[in-house]
């Protein structure tokens, strides 16, 4: 065995009382395309951190190339050949392509262009070099993020859940990208929760969990499901087999809608068709930037639209707010938990307020405190939402435990339409079990329920039908029996025809 | 080995904001302390003068008072908006204008002697404050112009006005053509409230304000909603609280307040429109409300401090000789100091015991 | 021609001041810095300009000590809502009170003293031309120093690698912190520049323009600034437009009453204002245009 490039041993990093890092060994060897495997919160990130000098370890050691070294920030990690592409990009939207290396890259602009150029063509990351970020797809700001790493000549590259923002057919060609990579004899650390990717790319994986190696495994040699043991330590229960939808009346209708968004890069909404209806779970696939946040404003009715538009039991709803809508069962779940579904700096007794107001907590515009505080104790009981109580402030709570209080919040109002914007995302196993359940519940009972997600596993698991948008439009509905992850992905790249064909 | 770590606090804590102020105010001493050195004047003398000195005679308790109630009146409305992230800087103009309009109605009513005279002069007062503001307002929720710009223009007009008025239409035609207005009457003027003193009852209008805004502040609903636009503009959007509302509500408020302060000035201690009717309480009002923790009892608090800085600078420029420029410095340390402790509102101090390694 | 001559060389040196300020307000608010102080500092540059030029006798000197005041008030302002993450405009209020404070104290002694006036360039030749000459050519150096910063500003800002990490910074702080950026160098670095910018135009006024120091002359010029950032949608060359364009207001006041007509002076006083209001609104309402101008960041606090 070669020696590794990267050796890690024994780091801990403590965070108040959690122990994100609990004596960590981790090596990473040259050419290898390395996975590091874990739901959140098992200190993936942490680790990263750690790697990349955006976060000092209490305690280990890491040792690069050979030499103990103390990396004390990004710029020192990547003076000595460390590079990272984040999950989100930190790109400049107002700058160009060539501009937004240029921050990280030394040399002339000319010269820049010269060098994106020819690296682009030797690992298939085709950019336009004076392109303004704005106006790009998010696969291309991901290769430009990866672009700026190689052009500062690492010898290893993390990349932190790169295939969660991607089409299918995009994972592909990022795949190429990335063996082409290890065949010259770069490091590559590859951040995911998805095995089957997993198993198709990487050499090794490092199996975390609560802030510990459970394991480093060839993954090739593992099934999916030894690998989810490890990774979450017991087998998690399947689904129920859940009664085929009985869904007939419908309740909540998009027609023709068109909308030019108020963030002029963000795509505009045109000729829009949904029908939701009882009993069913209907899924919004796409990959984000699409126009699902804009879709999922006009529906919550933040954005007004002209009245026929969108249509609640027969109602011509679109110029109505977010309060007529929820008093006629329409509720919303937002993606961004703190700032939107919750005010971060307010206590939980505040947050239940924010959309439950109306339900027996104020009378003559005024708060009765006491109730208030009493339905927020309630709200946190129902989902077992971990928290020191209803005085606890919104951003303390874990993202997955202030999206349980969130849900269950909405949830307690008994909606009849619920919406729902990537209702798990970036929540641990466990919270997005829970919620998971609570929506087939619901659907259970007949309430109407729309989810967007990017997760074209999540969607096919739990949906009814299908739709899928592409640059503001959105496509006729498929029963998610009747289609498969292959030609979602094409119509997620903008081919609507073949999934039109698959329903028949 | 340990070391202080810096961590959010979990819940809100209640003592935090006074620990705060308190803080600010130490720092505030010791900042002062400096400066008449610098002025070549013992410190503890000067401090005496300013923090002392005004509290040991009636006189000066009357003055603080006096002084307080503007401030009070002011800060209370301001931090409303604050709360809502909308910056209302113009009080000083809303003041102006709240003057003007009382100081018309005791011109025009004069020696009537109605008892309704000086409630007038209250309402109009309040009404002319909320119409300068509403202007910022209406060119905020429709042109969405910056009100912290718009309101701070607008005190500029607003002095020019005032300036055109007294020295024009509402001159005292047999005032040897000084810019200021007749003398006002007894029925236009608010009662003293200690004798030998020239504290008066306007300040019962700011204790009033403030019980208001305690009761609002903790249990109504607007109040609640226009936090949430404040802290989380997001959270608001999707909870369905107008903006425009917030804006409105806020300024009109605001301005409202300060246009009663204004009468007080008028109704009170000048007894007559002239062209200096503030010595700046619209700007002090901002780091009344600020300090205070935009809290109503904390800015009651804050508003007796600040009043004893203003006086305290009187009685320093007589009894040191220091100038009375050292009563902005001081109210600008004040500030700075708050903001600066302020962190400790969200984050807390701990003290890390760390294992060695 | 005179009235013509006038307005023209008048505009040059009444917009020199708001020209020094606004550029370095404007290189502030593009990495993300929303400093409200401007009047303050502007006060302050004012008093010590003038101060330090009767004490030393040099302009130059004045003009330094003025410089580094604003920059060590702005200074204040960066250290509050870059260590402290205080708010941003609550900062630049309290910035703006002490300003006016300590411009009120270093003045003080100095109330109602007058200077010569920083003297004109000597031009030579040019300054001869008729008709051009006392048009372009007979002004003081700063006027011309103001319009080389235009450029240089516009040079710095769009041409430039620090230029280029400034806007970025501006846009989104966290962004730039993650490619290593250091961004909070940068932006009180940024900040410094324009509080020392914000003193030298506080300066002018006191020692070339006016030439005295009385308390309350900035006269919300500082604001008058902030604003026009926003008119200038945040590109040099409209902003230094603007500062022209008010430049030539406040000169209106002088020629219509040297014209004679008979409009109340309060209302000529309030002209700026006024006209600083309606154009806020003009500009203000198209928020698309707004929106995509604007440093993203401006005024948000930034939390590392």
């Amino acid at each position: 065995m070669a020696d590794p490039i990267l050796n890690i041993s024994g780091v801990t990093k403590i965070y108040g009382r959690t122990v994100a890092n609990d004596a960590v060994d981790f090596q990473v060897e040259t050419g290898q395309i390395h996975a590091v495997l874990g739901e959140n919160g098992a200190g993936k990130s942490t680790l990263m951190k750690v790697i990349y000098g955006v976060v000092k370890p209490d305690a280990g050691t890491v040792s690069w190339q050979g030499e103990t070294v103390d990396i004390a920030s990004p710029a020192e990690a990547r003076r000595l050949g460390i590079g990272m592409v984040f999950q989100h990009f930190s790109l400049f939207e107002t700058l160009t392509v060539t501009e937004n290396i240029s921050l990280a890259v030394e040399g002339s602009k000319a010269e820049l262009t010269a060098r994106i150029r020819s690296a682009s063509e030797r690992f298939g990351l085709e950019v336009e070099p004076d392109a303004r970020v704005h106006a790009l797809t998010v696969g291309e700001r991901q290769r430009i993020e990866i672009l700026r790493c190689i052009l500062q000549e690492p010898k290893l590259i993390i990349l932190d859940e790169p295939t969660s923002v991607l089409p299918p057919q995009g994972i592909a060609k990022l795949f190429e990208t990335l063996k082409t990579l290890a065949a010259e004899g770069i490091a590559v650390v590859f951040i995911s929760h998805k095995l089957d990717e997993i198993r198709a790319l990487c050499d090794t994986a490092t199996i975390m969990r609560g802030g510990r190696v459970v394991g480093v495994v060839n993954p090739a040699e593992e099934t999916s499901k030894s690998l989810t043991q490890m990774m979450i330590g017991q087998e998690i229960a399947e689904f129920g087999t859940r009664a085929p939808a009985t869904a007939s009346r419908e309740i909540l209708r998009v027609e023709g809608l068109d909308h030019v968004p108020e963030d002029p890069y963000a795509p505009r909404l045109s000729g829009l068709e949904l029908s939701l209806r009882s009993g069913e779970i209907l899924g919004i696939a796409g990959v984000s930037g699409n126009g699902q946040g804009a879709l999922m404003r006009v529906l919550a009715g933040e954005i007004p639209t002209p009245p026929d538009t969108v249509i609640l039991q027969g109602e011509a709803i679109g110029a109505t707010g977010p309060e007529a809508r929820r008093r006629k069962g329409l509720h919303f779940i937002p993606e961004e938990r703190l700032g939107r579904g919750a005010v971060p700096g307010h206590s939980l007794a505040e947050n239940v307020g924010l959309t439950t107001f109306h339900s027996g907590l104020l009378s003559s515009g005024f708060l009765n405190l006491r109730k208030r505080r009493a339905r927020a104790a309630e709200t946190i009981e129902k989902m077992d939402v971990r928290c020191s109580g209803p005085d606890a402030a919104a951003q303390s709570l874990s993202g997955g435990n202030l999206q349980k209080f969130i849900v269950s919040r909405e949830m307690a109002l008994s909606p009849q339409v619920l919406i729902a914007e990537q209702p798990t995302w970036g929540v641990d196993v466990g919270a997005a079990a829970a919620i998971r359940q609570r929506l087939l519940d619901l659907r259970a009972q007949g309430v109407a329920v729309l989810i967007v997600s990017e997760e074209l596993e999540e969607l096919m698991e739990i949906c009814d039908r299908i739709q899928v948008m592409f640059r503001g439009r959105l496509s006729p509905a498929v029963a998610a029996g009747q289609t498969d992850i292959d030609h979602i992905g094409l119509a997620m790249a903008g081919d609507f025809d073949e999934l039109e064909a698959t329903h028949g | 080995m340990a070391r202080l770590a810096l961590e959010p606090r979990e819940t809100n804590s209640i003592i935090a904001p006074i620990q705060v102020a308190a803080l600010a105010l130490v720092m505030t001493l010791i900042g002062g302390a400096v400066l008449f050195a610098i002025y070549g004047v013992s410190p503890l003398r000067g401090l005496h003068a300013v923090f002392v000195e005004p509290l040991l005679t009636t006189y000066g308790i009357g003055e603080v008072l006096l002084k307080m109630a503007p401030l009070l009146l002011i800060a209370q409305g301001l931090a409303i908006g604050f709360r809502a992230q909308v910056w209302n800087i113009g009080a000083e103009g809303q003041l102006i204008l709240g003057a003007i309009a009382a100081s018309a109605l005791a011109i025009w009513f004069d020696g009537t002697g109605s008892p309704l005279l000086l409630p007038a002069m209250i309402v109009a007062g309040m009404l002319a404050g909320m119409a300068w503001a509403g202007i910022a307002a209406f060119l905020r929720t429709q042109f969405n112009a910056n009100e912290i710009l718009v309101t701070f223009m607008l005190t500029s007009v607003a002095l020019q006005l005032l300036y055109y008025l007294v020295t024009g239409p509402m001159k005292d035609p047999m005032g040897f053509n000084f810019p200021q207005s007749i003398s006002f009457g007894q029925s236009a003027l608010f009662p003293t409230i200690i004798d030998g003193t020239r504290a008066n009852a306007s300040l019962y209008l700011g204790l009033v304000a403030t019980a208001v805004a305690v009761i609002f502040v903790r249990y109504s609903f607007a109040s609640y909603k226009l936090s949430v636009g404040g802290l989380a503009p997001g959270a608001a959007f999707y909870a369905g609280f107008s903006s425009k509302r917030a804006i409105w509500i806020a300024l009109l408020v605001s301005g409202g307040a300060a246009g009663l302060a204004g009468v007080g000035e008028v109704a009170g201690p000048l007894g007559q429109l002239q062209r200096n009717i503030s010595p700046g309480y619209g700007y002090a009002g901002i780091i009344v409300a600020v300090l205070g923790g935009l809290n109503p009892i904390g800015i009651l608090f804050a508003s007796a401090i600040m009043a004893l800085v203003y006086v305290g600078g009187d009685f320093a420029l007589l009894s040191v000789g220091v100038p009375d420029a050292v009563t902005g410095i001081l109210q600008g340390i004040l500030l700075i100091s708050y903001l600066a402790c302020s962190l400790l509102l969200t984050m807390r101090l701990r003290l890390v015991r760390e294992a060695p390694v | 021609m005179d009235v013509l001559i006038f307005m023209v060389s008048g505009t040059l040196a009444a917009a020199t001041a708001l020209i020094f300020a606004a550029m370095g307000e404007l290189v502030a608010e593009k990495s993300g810095m929303l400093n409200l102080g401007i009047e303050g500092m502007m006060a302050t540059g004012a008093a010590m300009g003038f101060v330090a030029a009767t004490v030393s006798g040099s302009y130059t000197v004045g003009f330094l000590a003025a410089a580094v005041l604003g920059a060590l008030l702005s200074a204040v302002f960066a250290v509050l809502t870059l260590v402290f993450r205080a708010n941003q405009t609550a900062s630049g209020l309290a910035i703006g009170i002490l300003g006016l404070g300590l411009s009120s104290a270093i003045g003080k002694k100095f109330e109602s003293m007058t200077l010569p006036g920083v003297p004109d360039l000597p031009l030579g030749p040019l300054a001869q031309i008729p008709v051009i000459g006392p048009m372009f050519f007979q002004l003081d150096v700063m006027v011309y120093l103001s319009i080389v910063l235009v450029f240089a500003t516009w040079y710095m800002l769009n041409r430039t690698r620090l230029g280029l990490t400034i806007r970025a910074v501006g846009e989104s702080p966290e962004n730039a912190h993650a490619l290593g950026l250091p961004v909070l160098w940068i932006r009180a670095g940024c900040v410094a520049f324009g509080g020392a910018m914000a003193g030298i135009g506080g300066a002018y006024m006191s020692t070339a323009y006016t030439p005295l120091w009385a308390e309350g002359m900035i006269a919300g010029r500082g604001w008058i600034v902030v604003a026009l950032t926003v008119f200038g949608t945040w590109m040099v060359p409209r902003v230094a437009f603007g500062a022209y364009l008010f430049g030539s207001i406040s000169l209106l006041e002088l020629s219509i009453q040297a014209l004679g007509v008979n409009v109340p002076s309060q209302l000529m006083s309030a002209l700026p204002y006024l006209v600083t209001i309606f154009m806020l609104a003009l500009i203000s309402r198209n928020t698309l245009f707004i929106r995509l101008n604007s440093p993203a960041s401006l005024g948000a606090t930034f939390r590392l």
